[in-house]
């Protein structure tokens, strides 16, 4: 229950950071929150040769107004990213699927990059990044390169970023008037991972149908997972009624989800309709308040 | 590989030599002697071993102690006063029957000390919110949520600032 020996290197500067990773290839594992990967260690599941600690670099720990939304450092804390008005005001979403993760101590520690680039498929913040489009930055010894969420989560556990690429930055687009959101999941205990859970953005019409659906679910597949079914036949809908009910219901046919102890697949499909039900119900009303 | 780190504890300011490995846990128990810090799961879902860094609770199983470096960590051994006089917390839990065989205990208290630094009255949903991260398989949690409310009155009344009834 103790992490086995590694080499440890505190770079000073983006670009040693990236020197390192470069150096060691596959042999380095980044060291953000620790969150995830330490308890790995402690259980030896996982052993780096070398950890590169990028705690130091405080240019990756920003959060900032954005073109209409918010730029987010990859070393933002999960409760800064969750208490901070910036992201209130600007995106809700990001607030409140912050606010489910673990536990305040968790939080505390745990990084917004840190969670998107270990790609849990039941994590919250990989489905509301994929829900508002948002697009990754990455830097690597080749330079820097944007990757679209959508393009970003490739498998289980798994993302596109290469062994030498660092996850610095994510851009996370704003969202039009009349837009609400929401994020809504089912766990055991609270602080849990999720069976399943749902982000939710819609945005009403003047006349109070939805006009622009975004819908993302974790804890259904090997990674998280756009509803674009569920999206195209909310358009033009009025947000309640049967309506959605059925709508709702075409996310069975878009999602593979596991089996394992904590949930059959045929229940996580059941669970998925729900969720997204009333993640759309529960956006669009904050949409027309 | 060993590497020097300089962390202030409860105040006293310590030097160290550690390896890279040294969890900030083993730290604190191994290396200071200060075995109030428990290790209960040793990856991070126990909350057992709940320490402050600069002042925000985090799992010290989860943390190595070269991350500590240059900053200051608080643990259960610095909430009693000099004389040995309980801190209200510690009073309270004791009063409320908030713990049995005590395992946990180090780990609620420095939880609820970061709860009530921020919020001097809360409420029984913002008490389980913020113990929901640390497990007690003795008392079913009843008395721990009346300790926390217990000890933000003695608090509250300590300092002389009206308190809520809980």
């Amino acid at each position: 229950m103790k992490p086995s020996s590694f080499e440890y290197i505190a770079p000073r500067s983006l670009d040693e950071a990236v020197d390192s990773l470069s150096r060691y290839g596959g042999a380095a594992k980044v060291l953000a929150g620790g969150q995830s990967l330490v308890p790995l260690m402690n259980l030896r599941l996982a052993s780096p040769e070398v950890l590169v600690d990028i705690n130091g670099l405080d240019e990756l720990g920003r959060l900032q107004a954005w073109d209409g939304g918010l730029s987010v450092g990859a070393l933002v804390r999960q409760s800064v990213l969750g208490g901070a008005d910036l992201v209130r005001q600007r995106l809700p979403l990001l607030a409140e699927a912050s606010a489910l993760i673990g536990h305040p101590a968790i939080r505390h520690r745990g990084t917004v990059g840190g969670s998107l680039a270990h790609a849990d498929p039941a994590a919250e913040l990989p489905a509301a990044m994929l829900a508002l489009e948002a697009t990754f930055l990455a830097r690597g010894p080749r330079g820097e390169r944007s990757v679209p969420a959508a393009e970003f989560f490739s498998g289980y556990l798994t993302t596109t970023l290469e062994p030498d690429e660092l996850l610095t930055e994510i851009h996370v687009p704003g969202v039009p008037p009349r837009t609400g959101n929401a994020f809504v999941e089912v766990a055991r205990r609270s602080g849990d991972f999720a069976i399943c859970g749902a982000a939710g953005l819609v945005t009403l019409n003047a006349s109070g149908r939805c006009d622009r659906v975004r819908i993302a679910l974790c804890g259904v597949g090997t990674g998280p997972v756009r509803a674009r079914r569920v999206e195209e036949a909310l358009v033009g809908e009025v947000p309640g009624g049967s309506g959605l009910v059925d709508a709702a219901q075409r996310v069975v046919d878009e999602i593979d989800p596991p089996s394992d102890i904590h949930g059959s697949a045929a229940y996580r499909r059941k669970l998925a309709a729900v969720v997204v039900r009333r993640a759309v119900e529960l956006a669009a009303q904050r949409a027309g308040a | 590989m060993q590497l020097v780190i300089r962390v202030t504890v409860n105040g006293t300011p310590h030097e160290a030599l550690v390896e890279p490995r040294r969890l900030l846990a083993d730290f604190l128990r191994e290396d200071l002697g200060l075995t109030g810090t428990h290790l209960g799961c040793e990856h991070g879902v126990c909350g057992a071993c709940t320490v402050l860094l600069d002042g925000e609770s985090v799992r010290s199983c989860l943390l190595f102690a070269i991350q500590a470096n240059g900053r200051s960590v608080m643990t259960v051994e610095g909430l009693a006063a000099a004389d040995g006089s309980l801190h209200p917390i510690q009073t309270a839990f004791w009063e409320e029957h908030g713990l049995q065989c005590g395992f946990c205990t180090p780990g609620f208290l420095m939880t609820t000390y970061e709860l009530l630094q921020a919020n001097g009255a809360p409420t029984e949903h913002e008490i389980r919110a913020a113990i929901s991260g640390n497990l007690c398989r003795c008392t079913g949690y009843q008395n721990i949520v009346r300790a926390v409310q217990s000890a933000a009155q003695r608090m509250g009344a300590a300092v002389g600032t009206p308190v809520a009834s809980a």
